[in-house]
């Protein structure tokens, strides 16, 4: 899933302060998961940002909203009744949903309530660490499993560096050795073989640095 | 009525102060005695959360607790209860009914659940 | 010969080679090098120029080397991959060997988070191992990895950094082979404390006959003191110097704690120079630049060899 932190509260009054009537919309996808963007947290949130207001001598009006998901357009339409009513909406969804909020209802001011993560998985609750970085050239069944691109601090294809100590990584202690990790399992899945090949340099076009990205499935248009 | 402190959640702790609270109480069943195993466990993280974000609002995190009872005893709950109005009363009003200016106002509210 | 440096030279000729090192400055004092490199003449085959060591923002290694070169020695630039992606690299090495430098060392770099700036963004655009296989490309085939022919094609001797010390232990061996394999000429190591630990990575590469391959220099750092030891060996990853050899430091009196470790670092190079498959030693005498004449001459490397081109 998608996963985020909240944005600080200091932060969000502050840019809050040209406002008197806004929308709070959370998004029930991913942001709700990983509980930074969901119904719950708009009401906290809301809540929160009233008492703020209200005991600095400026009161707030906040809508409510939680859309099933703010990536869809579907789910955006039912907001443009009322949308501008408000002077902005504050949206706790990914950056992708506040994007596309953004796009649709282009004369509302649109602002961040959370900041977006990463790519991740629940360790536990409360605790979740990044997988993947969408990089668009999967390369996991040579690696077993394990992905070099986002495992490693380096992203290198050779590893490991020499910045692994006894598995964990020479970033943060707390972190894993992605090349560790990968080794381990090759040996138990007796795919040593892999290892032992040089790999062609990965190319990053298919990754962020080939500028925004599209997918068409012609098979679906 | 609320079944189980585990019910209560950070939304509604602060709604209570939206209407008025100048303190919020939050009583549960003693720890490790919960009906429904870990409820009033729940509930601290909760209301610890809450104090955290009243803290950083400027409202007072003093102005929320959380209390551990069995339902036998009511004279407990009559010393937490006065000990709890005391400690309110001299934080005085919140700042939210201070802005509402209205005054001063006795309006301690209680969320009970057993 | 492949690139015609005097360092390949000298290793091709079978004489035991060394190499030794020079921190660039943190500033744009040109004389701080010169004065280094003064000290290191006469008593290397070759010099290497770090490139940003630790992160931390220096004087560029390709400036490096035309100081150490203005100075007579030969330098060996070190290249990291942190902080330039494949356009930056190539350009970096086709000026370099316009301006004569013919050694180069391909290096990860340490992450940035050790640095002055742990907010850049790195790189790491390809490895160092594939660093190694573009430089081998160019040179060898003299053409870009696209495939474009090059207008003279960057003349290099290449190398690499091994740590024999690094986790895990078992893969050290394989990935020197990768090495090796992707085009290393000649390699240099991680300090060595760990004598036993050492003989038995190279035992490992022996049985590939990666010593047959490639030039292994041993690289070896004399400790100052025993608080250095103890340092390092608490703060500086792939890095383990063994109880025993803190402890000689350490019996000494303080103000003979140095000149013990001279004669260590000394003894040390004398048994690595009897070790089967090391082609030469690598001192790294970290801003210490001034007993390198002391340590090389007192382990019997001196003068160093001429080799005709």
């Amino acid at each position: 899933m998608i996963t985020g932190t909240p944005k600080p509260i200091e932060e969000i009054l502050e840019m809050l302060e040209p406002y008197d009537n806004i929308i709070v919309a959370g998004c029930f996808g991913c942001v709700t998961v990983c509980r930074v963007g969901g119904d719950k947290e708009v009401q906290v949130l809301s809540s929160t940002l009233r008492l703020a207001r209200e005991a600095a001598g400026r009161k707030i009006e906040i809508k409510e909203v939680c859309l099933e998901r703010q990536c869809d357009p579907e789910y955006l339409e039912p907001m443009r009744p009322y949308i501008e009513d408000y002077q902005a909406v504050l949206s706790i969804a990914c950056g992708a949903g506040i994007q596309f909020m953004a796009e649709k209802f282009t004369k509302s001011p649109l602002l961040p309530g959370i900041n977006t993560g990463f790519l991740g998985v629940t360790e536990r609750q409360g605790e979740w660490t990044e997988r993947c970085q969408g990089c668009g050239d999967c390369v996991l069944h040579l690696t077993g499993g394990i992905c070099p691109v986002t495992r490693c601090a380096k992203s290198i294809f050779h590893g490991p560096c020499g910045g692994s100590v006894q598995g964990t990584c020479e970033v943060d202690k707390e972190v894993k050795c992605g090349w560790q990790l990968i080794i381990d399992r090759l040996v138990t899945l007796d795919q040593m073989d892999n290892y032992g090949k040089l790999k062609p340099y990965k190319g990053w076009d298919s990754s962020r640095d080939g500028g925004p990205r599209r997918i068409i499935r012609e098979d679906m248009v | 009525m609320l079944p189980c402190t585990g019910r209560i959640d950070e939304s509604l702790l602060l709604k209570a102060f939206e209407n008025g609270a100048d303190g919020v109480m939050v009583i549960g069943c003693l720890e490790g005695d919960c009906h429904y195993v870990n409820g009033n466990i729940r509930a601290r993280a909760r209301v610890e959360r809450v104090y955290n974000i009243l803290e950083q609002i400027n409202i007072g995190p003093e102005r929320i607790r959380m209390y551990n009872l069995s339902a036998g005893e009511g004279a407990k709950f009559a010393a937490f209860t006065s000990e709890f109005v005391t400690r309110v009363e001299e934080l005085g009003p919140s700042p939210i009914n201070l802005a509402r200016s209205n005054g001063p106002k006795e309006s301690e509210q209680e969320v009970q659940a057993t | 010969m492949k690139a015609g440096s005097n360092l390949e030279r000298v290793l091709e000729a079978g004489h035991f080679a060394v190499t030794a090192e020079c921190g660039p400055p943190r500033g744009a004092d040109g004389d701080k090098v010169l004065k280094k490199a003064e000290l290191v003449k006469g008593n290397v085959d070759a010099c290497n120029v770090t490139d940003n060591q630790t992160s931390v923002v220096r004087m560029s290694s390709v400036a490096g080397c035309m100081l150490v070169k203005q100075t007579g020695t030969e330098p060996l630039l070190q290249m990291v991959v942190r902080d330039r992606n494949r356009i930056a690299l190539q350009s970096d090495l086709l000026g370099a060997a316009a301006l004569g430098v013919r050694n180069l060392l391909c290096l990860s770099g340490d992450h940035q988070k050790f640095g002055d700036d742990p907010q850049a963004k790195n790189v790491f655009d390809i490895d160092s191992i594939q660093l190694i296989h573009l430089v081998k490309t160019m040179r060898d085939e003299g053409v870009f990895p696209s495939g474009d022919k090059l207008e003279g094609a960057p003349k290099f001797y290449i190398g690499c950094a091994i740590n024999p010390f690094a986790d895990p232990f078992e893969i050290r061996v394989p990935r020197f082979k990768l090495k090796i394999e992707a085009g290393a000429d000649f390699v240099q190591t991680q300090c060595i404390y760990n004598m036993d630990k050492f003989k038995r990575f190279m035992e490992e590469a022996k049985k590939e006959g990666l010593h047959e391959r490639t030039k292994i220099l041993a690289g070896v750092t004399p400790l100052k003191s025993a608080g250095m030891a103890k340092f390092m060996n608490r703060m500086v990853a792939g890095i383990e110097i063994p109880e025993e050899f803190i402890k000689r430091i350490a019996d000494e009196p303080k103000e003979k704690q140095a000149a013990k470790g001279i004669e260590m670092c000394i003894e040390q190079i004398q048994e690595i120079k009897e070790m089967e498959g090391i082609a030469g030693v690598h001192v790294m005498a970290i801003e210490w630049e001034e007993k390198l004449n002391e340590i090389v001459g007192g382990a019997g490397l001196l003068p160093r060899p001429m080799v005709e081109q």
